[in-house]
């Protein structure tokens, strides 16, 4: 099978054409260290700086608001332990945030956790939505932080966070949102939303990998995680990623363009897969959000399960056609337990373990779709032909 | 994480051999938890010389489940039982060319579920003599390692989760009584108990089971306890 249909788009995207013509000269040509004050030194800053403003006007931030990370995970990390770490006092030292989040804010909480933080995990409906009775209630004098990711990476959902951080500022609790998956598909402006931290990262939306930024509001003080020289504020030390930060903001650049016309051509294509899918196979459900708005779903996620089959599996026989999926299986992972995400919203593991994520980009086609709905229709109907669970 | 599984597993993963079902079966086990992401289901032809004439399985797992039900079934494939049970999954495993360390408990189902069905037959069959003096404490522990608790993908004897074990004999059959601690997740109580009466249920000489779960409070006064 030659043709490759790439459907995890929420894992990783194709680096745009633009984005690596930019990226080169960066590599051998203007290959200086920021840090320097010679010439080459000069124009690597202008570049770092340039790039700076393009992510800083993306959301509507100012220059200094922003800093360079390797990724989503540092920038997550940075926020919640350096945010925490700074602030905490005996009395306040209560960290809230959700069942459905990312890993690198989960396990940075467990961590915090170890460390004596109280860490309070929101419940979710079974779309994915947040209680808000509950964030309201803990919302107490003990509250340092909230952590809560804006788009969902497994099951879309995104949360009102327009919502939460007004709730935050009446009770004077920093915000932190991870919008990794969120970021430059749908509209974001931090002076539209009381938010005092926001991970972003290029590598989702057709950027390279190993870089992302932290945007914090001017006047929040954070601790940096690591120590060494004075780069980004002092806040992130070590030698800028040139090429890397050119590549992300050509990457923010070319997504800014039409974002809303690109996020309803992508929405209409994930509907007819939504559709199709739930009306012609059989026992196939759509998790997380129903409403499939752009305000309540990312609108490149598509999250089905599949009863009786397992994912693996299900990803196996569709890679044999070309076909990149993911799967929130336990057999995708070292543990047996199935996707934490899933698990949240009350599935049972049967039904977690029988998970197809699907995720879409703006280079997917009605074609590779339609192939794809074929596929997964014949390879549902063998597996469920081979399942022992099946109705008979 | 990419799984970098052999051509061999990926080829019969593909091309599964013995998948579907005997019509009429000598015996027939289900073996794993479905909240584990496995479950076996493994049926087989015994002739009167107690040679395996078909072996047949459906898989709802991932594809190191699948490869190695396949390669199991064919390597026990017109063998006398007593041979096919001694099987283990190093074997399966050297013939596939090897397997992840996190995909054993998904491959060691397949041979399970073969030594389950072969000590089923046997024990109907009258071949392996369980009469109720057999029917004793570790008679009963023994069959529990079979069972699995969903929360965590172990089996309960080694989660320590059985806090009592009574057996009471009674004129032709002894009444099992079996006491748990309540599993992580309680809502897989249900699922636990199934699944020890799909274990015991079949052997002749076990009368009636009771299961029960219980708060985490060892009784130093019962001496059969564990």
């Amino acid at each position: 099978m030659e043709q490759k249909i790439y459907l995890d788009n929420a894992a990783t995207t194709k680096v745009d054409d633009e984005v690596v013509k930019a990226m080169i000269p960066f590599f051998n040509e203007e290959y200086g260290n920021p840090s320097s004050l010679h010439e080459m030194g000069i124009k690597a800053q202008r570049a770092v700086e340039t790039a700076r403003q393009t992510i800083a006007r993306s959301i509507g931030a100012s220059q200094e608001e922003i800093i360079f990370t390797s990724g989503a995970t540092e920038s997550d990390n940075l926020a919640v332990k350096g945010y925490a770490k700074r602030h905490r006092t005996d009395k306040k030292n209560k960290i809230i945030t959700t069942k459905i989040e990312h890993d690198a804010v989960l396990k940075t909480c467990n961590q915090l956790a170890q460390e004596g933080f109280e860490i309070v995990y929101l419940n979710v409906d079974e779309e994915g939505f947040i209680d808000f009775e509950q964030l309201e209630k803990e919302l107490d004098e003990n509250t340092l932080l909230v952590s809560i990711i804006h788009g969902n990476n497994e099951i879309g959902v995104i949360q009102d966070i327009r919502k939460i951080g007004k709730l935050c500022k009446e009770h004077n609790v920093a915000f932190h949102t991870d919008a990794t998956q969120s970021y430059c598909k749908i509209p974001l402006d931090v002076n539209d939303i009381h938010v005092d931290m926001l991970t972003m990262n290029a590598h989702k939306l057709h950027g390279p990998k190993g870089i992302g930024a932290l945007y914090i509001k001017s006047g929040i003080k954070i601790n940096p995680l690591y120590g060494g020289g004075a780069h980004e504020s002092r806040l992130r030390p070590g030698t800028h990623n040139v090429p890397g930060i050119v590549g992300f903001a050509k990457a923010v650049e070319i997504q800014q363009k039409d974002m809303e016309e690109k996020a309803i051509k992508v929405k209409k294509l994930r509907d007819y897969l939504i559709k199709r899918l739930c009306n012609e196979v059989d026992e196939c459900y759509l998790n997380g959000s129903q409403d499939l708005s752009l305000d309540k779903r990312l609108p490149n996620n598509a999250n089905f399960r599949f009863s009786y089959i397992e994912g693996e599996s299900l990803l196996f026989r569709l890679s044999d056609f070309g076909i990149m999926a993911s799967t929130g299986s336990a057999c995708s992972s070292a543990s047996l337990k199935p996707s934490h995400v899933l698990l949240a919203l009350g599935l049972p593991h049967e039904k977690a373990h029988g998970s197809l994520r699907l995720t879409l980009s703006k280079y997917t086609t009605k074609e590779e779709i339609d192939y794809t709905v074929e596929k997964i229709k014949k390879v549902v109907e063998e597996l469920r032909e081979i399942s022992p669970l099946t109705k008979r | 994480m990419a799984l970098d599984y052999t051509e061999k597993v990926l080829d019969l993963f593909r091309n599964p051999k013995n998948v579907g079902e005997i019509e009429n079966p000598s015996v027939e086990v289900k073996e794993g938890s479905p909240t584990c992401g496995d479950v076996i289901q493994m049926q087989l032809k015994i002739n009167d010389k107690h040679q395996i004439e078909d072996v047949k399985f459906k898989s709802f797992g991932c594809a190191s489940n699948i490869a190695t039900a396949s390669m199991a079934t064919e390597m026990i494939k017109g063998k006398h039982i007593d041979e096919a049970e001694k099987i283990t999954w190093k074997d399966i495993a050297n013939e596939l060319g090897g397997l992840p360390s996190v995909k054993v408990h998904c491959s060691v189902l397949a041979v399970d579920a073969i030594k389950q069905a072969i000590d089923k037959y046997k024990i109907q069959k009258g071949l392996r003599k369980i009469t109720k003096d057999k029917i004793d404490k570790d008679f009963i522990i023994d069959k529990l390692r079979h069972v699995i608790d969903p929360s965590v993908g172990t089996d309960i004897i080694r989660l320590k989760e059985v806090l009592y074990v009574g057996v009471e004999k009674k004129a032709d059959k002894a009444d099992v009584l079996i006491e748990l601690a309540h599993p992580e997740e309680r809502e897989f109580e249900s699922n636990i108990e199934h699944e020890i009466k799909e274990k015991l249920e079949f052997i002749p000489g076990i009368g009636n089971i009771k299961v029960e779960f219980k708060d985490h409070t060892p009784n130093p006064k019962s001496p059969e306890g564990i």
